[in-house]
């Protein structure tokens, strides 16, 4: 995740660097109005979403999210605006042969049901007119791709799966023809929980791997900031109220409507995207295993610290023990505490936070490759980060207000106007 | 009516570890009702072999008349049958489209008309216009069979998951190819139960088709009564009603073969 989290900037203007396989999306002017109804389902909206980023849509219901998403494949048309997919502009495109090169994944999956799980993903290859050699490549390759063993469910019909393995097909069947652009809504709302965190995180390593432009929508904030490089937040009638990284929405929401929708814990949201490696480690007083500890108790006091963290011959912190309990013999011998509470520098602040909370030091050892000894971070640390990062961000969300031709916020100005 | 039937045949699934917990035995109804007919007919050999018949039994019951009788009433009803799908399947599928969907009210209301009417005034109607024979019988039949395979296939065809065609065109079918891939192939088995239902509706009604003159088992209904033979009439009673019965249980057979594997 934190590949995918901290490179959105980086990737705005190329397209073809980092593997990137997906093309660009820009809305300029994007209208939609049913006869009949006074306010416009989607007020003029102009939108970028860069190539090879997962921007989700989201916002209370009513608010134009899923009608935004299908005016890019064109199931609904648009009363107004362009749209350009990859330079072009969509709306000069046949649109059945548009909607072949723009993956769509459907809650539940959405899958045929007389339909094998081959057939299934077959469908736009077969569409494109590929021969059948190749389409059943392609399907054992998206199969594997997405978790599940081709020779036991090429053949299964839908109903003979689980909701988790029939939304695995529905995101193959999204890839089939290898799209620049997936369009995916509420891919992940039908199935339980601890199935919808697998599949996140799996279509995130998929993600790593493609690059595809994905637009995602979904009524979840956590599933926002969790899949999200950049998130659009929308209320009633297609209006954006932010635009912007998870980041910035969490520490830094644009106005009262974006803090509401967040909802409280947004800070507690936050630590599920920083990583520990981002935080500055604390030092600490260590001692090898067979030092004297006479030695070891002048260095602790010196540093202030009333335990040491011992360590054996490869640097991997053994236990983390009082300097009362040292003096009971000359040499620092090996504590081998089992139940010695240690987090990877990759794990989240939340996973840090955890740990410390059932700790009696109040701190948690980080320990980088094989288990080596790095350094700890305490409540403070965690503390100190949170409040810079509230910091910055606000301080990006105003160099951009007061930017306009900034792109989170270009669609702002004209919106107010039409109210 | 027939629409709720059709959810009750199974067969054992593919998935080996379901197997075992599946129902594993034939359907009860596919294997009860040939017996039945079985049983019945051959009561009625027995009875038709041994009776002491009059001449005008004889005549009216010799085993070349029955054939033909017999192969008559079964033309009425396969044609019949196959003239309403032909009209009524393409009609359903037209009057589910967006545009002409406002149609199906009048068009379901006219159908509707035609099997409230009583059969048999359809029948003679028909004749007094068209002249007697095969094709006028054919004519009133199958008005009065189209409400089913109608209603059935616009039923069926709105019961397909909105979702499910919408998928369809979102990965980039055309309305055509979305409506031959997945709208009509969801709704076969819906469509099956109203032609079934139009088969036996066909098989009682071609009895009436002897008053015009086209034909079919209903002659031995007619000479039974008024003739007096009770034999006559109880002959022809048996023979309607075991080749609803059989035309039925073809029906139930076909749908259960032609239906898409995945919705077993």
């Amino acid at each position: 995740m934190s590949d995918t989290l901290s490179q959105p900037e980086s990737t705005t203007t190329t397209t073809s660097a980092d593997g990137v396989t997906g093309v660009d999306i820009e809305l300029i002017g994007v209208t939609k109005k049913y006869p009949g109804q006074r306010r416009a389902a989607v007020e003029p909206l102009d939108l970028h979403i860069p190539s090879g980023e997962i921007v989700i849509l989201i916002g209370p219901s009513g608010c134009g999210k899923t009608t935004t998403l299908k005016m890019i494949n064109r199931l609904i048309e648009p009363t107004g605006g362009t749209i350009m997919i990859g330079g072009q502009d969509a709306r000069r495109r046949n649109e059945n042969e548009l909607r072949r090169g723009i993956g769509y994944v459907i809650q539940g999956g959405s899958l045929f049901p007389h339909l094998t799980v081959g057939q299934n993903i077959g469908v736009v290859p077969g569409l494109l007119g590929w021969n059948k050699s190749r389409t059943a490549e392609r399907v054992d390759d998206l199969l594997e791709l997405v978790g599940l063993d081709p020779a036991r469910y090429r053949d299964r019909f839908p109903r003979e799966l689980s909701g988790g393995q029939q939304q695995r097909v529905g995101v193959a069947r999204g890839l089939a023809a290898d799209p620049p652009v997936i369009l995916m809504d509420e891919p992940f709302g039908a199935v339980d929980p601890i199935t919808r965190q697998r599949l996140q995180d799996e279509l995130l390593s998929i993600q790593d791997e493609l690059r595809k432009t994905i637009v995602c929508v979904t009524h979840d904030i956590d599933e926002a900031v969790k899949l999200g490089d950049r998130i659009l937040l929308l209320s009633e009638g297609g209006h954006v109220e932010q635009y912007d990284t998870p980041e910035n929405i969490l520490a830094a929401p644009a106005n009262d409507f974006v803090a509401d929708f967040v909802g409280a814990g947004s800070s507690l949201k936050q630590l599920t995207l920083t990583r520990v490696s981002e935080i500055e480690l604390g030092s600490h007083t260590t001692a090898a295993i067979g030092e004297p500890t006479d030695a070891v108790l002048t260095r602790a006091r010196a540093a202030g610290d009333d335990c040491v963290i011992v360590l054996d011959e490869r640097r991997r912190p053994r236990g983390w023990p009082w300097l009362r309990e040292l003096r009971n013999s000359s040499t620092i011998v090996d504590p081998d505490d089992d139940d010695l509470a240690t987090v990877d520098r990759r794990a989240t602040l939340n996973d840090a936070l955890d740990s410390m909370l059932t700790d009696s030091h109040g701190a948690v050892i980080v320990t980088g490759r094989r288990d080596e000894y790095q350094g700890v971070v305490d409540f403070t640390a965690v503390t100190e980060h949170m409040t810079a990062a509230a910091a910055q961000a606000a301080a990006e969300v105003d160099a951009a207000d007061s930017n306009p031709s900034a792109e989170a916020d270009t669609d702002d100005q004209p919106d107010q106007a039409a109210i | 009516m027939a629409v709720t039937e059709q959810t009750r045949p199974q067969i054992p699934t593919r998935t080996p570890a379901t197997a075992s917990t599946k129902r594993t035995r034939p359907p009860i109804g596919l294997l009860g009702i040939p017996i039945f007919v079985a049983v019945v007919i051959v009561l009625w050999l027995i009875w038709r072999l041994t009776a002491d018949l009059d001449s005008t039994e004889l005549v009216t019951m010799n085993w070349s008349a029955l054939g033909s009788a017999l192969v008559q009433h079964i033309k009425l009803t396969v044609v019949g049958t196959v003239l309403v799908m032909i009209i009524a399947v393409p009609l359903g599928v037209l009057l589910t489209r967006p545009g002409f969907r406002r149609l199906s009210g009048p068009v379901l209301a006219f159908a509707n008309g035609g099997q409230a009417a009583p059969s048999i005034g359809l029948l003679v109607l028909a004749a007094m216009w068209l002249g007697f024979g095969f094709w006028t019988a054919i004519l009133a039949l199958g008005v009065y069979a189209i409400l089913p395979v109608l209603r059935n296939t616009i039923v069926g065809l709105d019961g397909v998951d909105r979702n499910l065609v919408e998928a369809g065109r979102g990965m980039g079918m055309s309305a055509l190819t979305a409506l031959l891939r997945i709208e009509i192939p969801l709704a076969v088995p819906v469509i099956l139960a109203g032609i079934r239902t139009a088969l036996v509706l066909m098989v009682g009604t071609a009895s009436l088709a002897v008053f015009i003159n086209a034909g079919g088992l209903g002659i031995y209904i007619t000479t039974g009564v008024s003739l007096f033979r009770p034999g006559v009439l109880v002959t022809g009673g048996v023979m309607i009603s075991s080749l609803a019965l059989l035309i039925d249980w073809v029906g139930r057979v076909l749908e259960y073969v032609v239906r898409p594997k995945g919705l077993r």
